[in-house]
């Protein structure tokens, strides 16, 4: 069935936001996270570090080139995900609206293909 | 919000509603009832208007709804001036009782009075928040056998006045095990479908998972729950190899095993980990022959010694018939088809699956790989006479003439 997943996307100011009540948010977060479990559709979630901490490895040359740093000049930044196993790309957007996201943040809702609609490797 | 979007918050809050109208009115039949009521009325005004909170607004509404049906009832009036005194301040789902409400909703609806049938279509609809359409649709039967068999099934409940509760801890362990076979028989039909052109109904299989795993989150220490929803994770990792591009079934020895679902093995293999807590049950021990094949690289490569000892172990807690089929299937591969057939013959023998294809299906494979050609293909034959499943059907006879 369906696997989608909710891309959370922050700027410096939801960030911000976020981490100004940094427990109510957890707090609301951890029982999101269960209500999903309970309705059988969470498959894995995780948030991610300060991307400041990242490292970014381009291709765009001969040997991958490695940068300390966050990718990019991305306003909206990838700050972690769920990935749900639900019955429509409605369920996902629905679950996705309940997200206790902070203000000015985005979530983005992306299909995962199942193994079985990647093309067939021919050898 | 179109009619789509309505599906959608259905399927999150249909067992909460229920559950807690349920619990609030005292009767399942008027909760349900309510509730579609609900969903019908979002159907037709969601579009007009959207509701700032789509799943406060179908509480709501289904409470306003059961609320007017006590109300008719006149000989009710007393609860009905209870009901609307606690209205107000029962808007709000109450989270700590909501997962018992939810667990007992999913006995009710697997509740042994009910016919097989009626526990399935019950716990489609009122658990997973299918439609009548939808699950008709899933086992190929009319619409209105389906609305038959949810309203037979809300009478028998009523009649037999089963209380909205958790079983006593005298009679748990079978009313779970009553649960768990509903949610089994669901996976069963969408993983070998029992009848028509399609081999595969992963929709159906989805929704056994999906049960599975609220069952295995409301009841955490109950190690069968997660041996079931081991196997089926388990078992459905190996769907994307198991058909080809026209629907025509892959056998297990022919399949890529690189199209396995490695996230649906892993997710199984942690669920087994925790069925084997206190000792693996049936749907554990099965589970534990379903993570045999998914950790072997492939046919040859596999642990048939131990699947034989697992099939021996299922054999002895959960005799049946198709076990030993299987444990003579799994002895061919660790020990020769001889020793097999002497296990196919003495079922044969005690008449023990008569009318199954399945017979024939192994005894004819077994026959063949002994060099007896000309008994092998009447037994395939015979096989293809007996299989209900269209796809399987020519899989089996082409095999039959490839021994002329």
């Amino acid at each position: 069935m369906p696997k989608y997943l909710l891309i959370m996307r922050g700027t410096d100011e939801s960030n911000a936001a976020m981490m100004a009540d940094i427990d109510e948010m957890m707090a609301a977060t951890h029982r999101f996270i269960e209500e999903m479990v309970k309705a059988g559709v969470l498959l894995a979630a995780e948030g991610l570090d300060d991307p400041g901490q990242g490292a970014v490895v381009d291709f765009g040359g001969e040997v991958p080139v490695v940068t300390d740093g966050p990718y990019g000049e991305t306003k909206e930044l990838f700050g972690g995900f769920f990935m749900l196993d639900v019955a429509s790309k409605q369920e996902a957007i629905e679950w996705a609206k309940r997200v206790p996201a902070a203000p000015g943040s985005k979530i983005e809702v992306r299909r995962v293909p199942g193994s079985d609609e990647v093309p067939q490797v021919h050898e | 919000m179109g009619g789509a979007d309505v599906e959608a918050v259905w399927r999150i809050e249909s067992a909460r509603i229920v559950a807690a109208l349920t619990r609030f009115t005292g009767d399942f039949e008027l909760a349900e009832d309510a509730a579609q009521e609900a969903v019908a009325e979002a159907l037709v005004s969601w579009p007009l208007a959207s509701p700032a909170n789509p799943a406060g607004w179908l509480m709501a509404t289904a409470r306003r709804r059961a609320i007017d049906a006590i109300r008719r009832r006149t000989a009710l009036q007393d609860r009905y001036a209870l009901l609307a005194a606690r209205a107000a301040v029962d808007e709000e789902i109450d989270p700590d009782r909501i997962d018992d409400d939810v667990l007992a909703l999913m006995f009710v609806s697997c509740h042994p009075v009910l016919s097989p049938e009626a526990r399935v279509a019950l716990t489609l609809r009122v658990v997973g928040g299918l439609s009548s359409e939808e699950i008709a649709r899933a086992f190929l039967v009319p619409v209105s056998t389906v609305q038959a068999r949810i309203t037979r099934g809300k009478k028998t409940i009523a009649a037999a006045g089963v209380p909205f509760e958790l079983p006593s801890a005298a009679e748990r362990r079978e009313r779970l095990s009553g649960v768990l076979s509903v949610i089994y028989v669901i996976f069963t039909e969408g993983s070998t479908a029992t009848s028509g052109d399609r081999l595969l109904r992963p929709d159906l299989a989805y929704e056994a998972i999906r049960l599975a795993r609220t069952l295995a989150a409301l009841q955490p220490a109950e190690p069968e729950v997660h041996g079931l929803l081991a196997l089926c994770e388990l078992t459905a990792a190996r769907f994307p190899a198991r058909t080809g591009q026209d629907g025509s079934p892959i056998l297990l020895e022919d399949q890529d095993r690189r199209r396995w679902d490695i996230s649906a093995i892993r997710r199984g293999l942690a669920a087994l980990a925790r069925a084997s807590a206190r000792g693996l049950g049936p749907y554990g021990l099965q589970a534990a022959i379903a993570a045999t094949h998914a950790s072997a690289p492939s046919v040859e490569a596999t642990d048939w010694d131990r699947i034989v000892v697992l099939y021996e172990a299922l054999g002895r807690i959960a005799p049946s018939p198709v076990v030993e089929l299987n444990r003579a299937v799994a002895v061919a591969m660790a020990s020769g088809p001889a020793q097999a057939l002497a296990i196919v013959d003495e079922l044969i023998a005690a008449d023990r699956l008569p009318g199954s294809h399945l017979v024939p299906t192994v005894r004819g494979e077994l026959l063949a790989r002994l060099g007896r050609r000309s008994e092998a293909r009447a037994e395939l034959e015979l096989a293809a006479r007996l299989c209900p499943n269209r796809r399987e059907r020519s899989v089996l006879l082409r095999k039959a003439a490839a021994l002329s």
